[in-house]
């Protein structure tokens, strides 16, 4: 086979394979707008959940997802950014090292469940924060750690040594050299990793339920040890009720679920095409 | 180079922010319950705290759903004030609370009928015994009884595809005793599901299809399905599963109770008290709502005698839940 | 003045250091919650049985506790989940890194990542509710519960976690690669799978085991389509369970949590985390055997 023909015969290939991956997302939305875009209108909003589909709406569970969200990057981008750096940058290449990230590439297999029994026992009970959204916040940063820490590592480990080595004849020391030349450098690849653990945390019911989100929450919370509810969670429940309606309602709430995350998407995509533009690659 | 000087009102804004976070993490309320449990029973009790919010907002109530077994265990840990169960507490629960020094007091608060069905497409089937139930689920039948014609003569020689209730869940273990005549006793090659809605769509296509789920979900999918009287011997009347059949006890032996277990030091809170109360008068009103079935009034009457009187322990210790006379044993307690 | 940037320093990396532990001893946990009721699970059922015995019904009267069942269950969602995976999304990858423009790389990639934001139960619905059906048109005997459509849909999920980073780790190998390859008469084709992708290869096989372990976990998506019925079989047309919906299926179950019973989930969990411990371990030593570093 020619060179040319294998050419034109990837290309074929690949534009097959990505209008495989964009028809399915295709086909995904729409299935769920038709479903459900009938109830999304502003009660579904405000409305707290109820045992009648047409009066059940989001307000909690929606106001519940964006706080233990706000609470969960807040844990875990720091320690998983700075542990990437660590591990990268700063770690001996030694054989404990290498243990390492095996390791935390294991995690990133561990089913879900398992990191809810993990919070229940550490976060719940022995450090007693009960069933508040900082334990659940503890708990699904401990499960999109292994993500982000790959991420990070794999983006500075992109980084060309040169720009390294051109900091320290200037002087740098290794941290100014990794703050200010390297992380800049992999800024991308880090939000890349941010981007795919954003996305896994926001979709998450059963580590969450084990780890004592609730289904009906009557209030907003206020603070970082209220109890509270995720809109995964209602979804799930709804599509095991019996009646019609809530068929509509778990379709109407998974559209704001997926408009939720794409905007957070968006905003990270945005800043990551500004940084692809910074450093022209 | 030249040294930007930080943005200061940038940072004020975000410590504010966090000040705003943390900051009231010390609201007073009159009163918390922690209801945690069964999936099952949890439709019946957010309808009860839904209604109960609108006459006493400043009693906060959640409710969660981490499974019968999950809630039990939180509330032998002294952790919910409420549990929901679709089971009575099991022999080791128990022991856990007599180590755990945790009494509670049982309130049974509606029936689920199991409703028998098939598709729509099926025309051959009247009425089932609890016999040929036996003979399709039993767990001797794995592999062998594939035709419908194996269990009844007069039925066609058509493919028997069961569906029925997760492994996991209460439903399984009612059914299988019930049936089976021991819990867990079932064969294991049939479709299961925990979401009855999925065995809804199983069955209804299926024309040898036959499956079991709550009744609540044949009331909603009427249309898709067809309901199956059952017989429980062969001389006795095929009964239909209905609101007044489920409650008066001549649905058997597919109806099974559902219940709320209350800790005994809640129960000496007046909010507990007061939702305790509300709970009984209505969970008739919005068992119906939910697709449940009420207990018979008397029911409700003698177990809120019990919560008043602050009598503890289950009527089910040693004793099956299946085919029991609540109110028999709820009168012999006292 | 130089030993104050030197503390400043070396609190900067203590607490880098600190933040490293901290992956360590999620794993420590993991391993004591796993071990702790899986030692008390084996008080009971022999090691031999577990790993041998065909069967696997602990809920049911007649209790059998093979685990094989259950991972082989896993296995078959895994691979199939793979086998789509990879090819496409190494190619579309590629794709996006030799061929597209950038414009539409900026618009392919991000639209693409949106798949993986897509929650599980959402995906596993789809799988149940449209996939099955549609395949069930080209294979008759497909049955309502299977692994392939599930394993599909794991597949399309994990698209994004391949592509992504490996496009990432293309676009990090240093433009004179392939200019230099240009340079020497080589098409696109041979440039990108000759040069470039070898290149990246380190960040693209850990893109892969990424998605592998992923897949490996993957819980709601198989407990929705896959089914309940643990089956020892490696035809992807029957219903399977997997180790995850089995765990799930327990945990928010109506078993009484000190029961015999509930300690399974214990046992099922710890072999999936060694057998992913292992398949780690292999693949990073592939990884160390192939690894190229450019300038």
């Amino acid at each position: 086979m020619s060179p040319k023909i294998k050419d034109t015969l990837f290309r074929i290939f690949a534009i097959f394979c990505t209008t495989l991956g964009l028809a399915t997302l295709l086909i995904l939305l729409v299935d769920i707008t038709i479903k459900g875009i009938t109830r999304v209108n502003w009660s579904f909003f405000t409305n707290l959940p109820s045992r009648l589909p047409e009066q059940s709406g989001i307000y909690t569970a929606l106001a519940g997802m964006v706080s233990l969200l706000l609470f969960t990057l807040l844990i875990a981008l720091p320690i998983g950014i700075l542990s990437g750096i660590y591990l990268e940058e700063y770690g001996k290449k030694n054989r404990l090292a290498n243990f390492i990230e095996i390791n935390i590439s294991n995690l990133a297999g561990v089913p879900s469940v398992i990191y809810g029994i993990l919070g229940l026992e550490l976060f719940v009970r022995l450090a007693g924060l009960g069933n508040s959204i900082l334990a659940g916040a503890l708990t699904l940063s401990l499960l999109i750690m292994p993500i982000l820490i790959v991420s990070t590592r794999e983006a500075i480990k992109a980084v060309p040594n040169s720009l390294r080595e051109a900091a320290f004849g200037m002087g740098a020391t290794k941290w100014q050299t990794t703050s200010r030349v390297v992380l800049p450098a992999a800024f991308g690849g880090i939000l890349t990793g941010i981007i795919l653990s954003t996305s896994r945390a926001l979709g998450e019911t059963a580590p969450l339920i084990v780890v004592g989100a609730l289904a009906y929450v009557p209030f907003i919370p206020e603070g970082p040890m209220d109890q509270y509810t995720t809109l995964p969670i209602q979804i799930f429940n709804w599509t095991s009720r019996p009646q019609q309606g809530f068929v509509i309602n778990a379709a109407a709430g998974i559209i704001v679920l997926l408009l939720f995350t794409f905007i957070l998407n968006g905003i990270a995509i945005y800043l990551r095409n500004r940084w692809y533009k910074k450093t022209a690659i | 180079m030249i040294y930007k000087k930080p943005d200061m009102s940038r940072y004020n804004f975000v410590l504010l922010g966090m000040i705003l976070l943390f900051s009231s993490c010390f609201k007073e309320y009159k009163g918390k319950i922690n209801i945690d449990g069964s999936s099952s029973v949890y439709p019946i009790t957010e309808a009860v705290a839904e209604e109960f919010r609108k006459i006493d907002p400043d009693i906060r109530v959640t409710v969660g759903v981490s499974g019968t077994g999950g809630g039990f265990k939180k509330f032998l840990r002294g952790e919910t004030d409420i549990s929901n169960a679709s089971r009575p507490i099991s022999a080791k629960e128990l022991e856990a609370s007599r180590a755990a020094g945790i009494e509670f007091i049982e309130i049974p608060v509606c029936y689920d009928g199991m409703a028998v069905v098939v598709s729509p497409k099926n025309d051959f089937v009247d009425y089932v015994t609890v016999a040929e139930l036996k003979k399709m689920w039993s767990p001797e039948s794995q592999g062998k009884i594939k035709t419908w014609k194996q269990v009844r003569d007069s039925w066609p020689d058509v493919p028997l595809n069961l569906y029925g209730a997760g492994t996991s869940s209460g439903t399984y273990d009612y059914f299988t005793e019930a049936i089976n005549g021991k819990a867990k006793a079932s064969r294991g090659d049939y479709t299961a599901s925990e979401d009855d809605n999925v065995l809804v769509q199983g069955v209804s296509s299926d024309r040898g299809s036959l499956g079991y789920f709550g009744l609540a979900y044949y009331t909603e999918n009427k249309s898709k399905l067809k309901l199956i009287p059952v017989k429980l011997t062969e001389e006795s009347e095929a009964i239909f599963p209905t609101e007044i059949t489920v409650q008066n006890g001549s649905y058997q032996p597919l109806s099974r109770p559902e219940f709320i277990y209350v800790n005994l030091k809640s129960a000496q809170l007046p909010h507990i008290q007061k939702f305790v109360k509300f709970y009984m008068e209505n969970a008739a009103k919005l068992a119906l709502e939910v697709g449940y079935v009420p207990l018979p009034v008397e029911a409700y009457r003698l177990s809120y005698e019990r919560f008043t009187k602050g009598h503890t322990g289950s009527v089910f210790e040693n004793k099956s839940v299946v085919g029991a006379n609540l109110l028999q044993l709820l009168s012999t307690h006292q | 003045m130089a030993s104050k940037k030197f503390k400043s320093e070396k609190l900067i990396e203590w607490t880098m250091l600190l933040c490293s532990m901290v992956s360590v001893l999620t794993t420590i946990g993991i391993i004591l919650v796993l071990s702790i009721d899986s030692i008390k699970f084996f008080e009971e059922v022999s090691f031999v049985d577990f790993l041998t015995d065909k069967q696997w019904t602990p809920l049911f009267e007649d209790k059998h506790f093979g685990i094989m069942s259950l991972l082989s269950g896993t296995l078959l969602t895994t691979t199939i989940a793979i086998i789509v995976a990879v090819p496409v999304g190494l190619s579309i990858a590629v794709f996006l890194n030799e061929y597209a423009s950038k414009r539409f790389t900026s618009i392919v990639k991000p639209l693409l990542e949106v798949l993986a934001a897509v929650p599980t139960v959402v995906y596993g619905f789809f799988a149940l509710q449209f996939v099955t059906p549609m395949l069930q048109k080209v294979i008759p005997s497909l049955a309502g519960f299977n692994a392939l459509s599930p394993g599909l849909v794991m597949g399309i999920m994990i698209i994004p976690y391949i592509t992504s980073l490996s496009e990432d780790a293309l676009r990090a190998v240093p433009n004179s690669l392939r200019e230099a390859s240009y340079g020497l008469g080589a098409n696109r084709f041979q440039t990108a799978f000759k040069v470039m992708v070898p290149a990246a290869n380190s960040g693209i096989v850990v893109s892969i085991i990424l998605a592998v372990s992923r897949a490996l976990g993957e819980t709601m998506i198989v407990a929705i389509a896959a089914g309940q019925q643990p089956k020892l079989t490696f035809n992807p047309l029957e219903s399977v369970e997997t180790i995850t919906t089995y765990i799930v299926q327990v945990s928010m179950g109506d078993v009484p949590q000190d029961s015999m019973e509930y300690r399974t989930i214990f046992a099922a969990g710890m072999t999936l985390f060694v057998f992913t411990f292992i398949l780690n371990n292999l693949s990073f030593w592939i990884r160390k055997k192939y690894q190229q570093r450019y300038e």
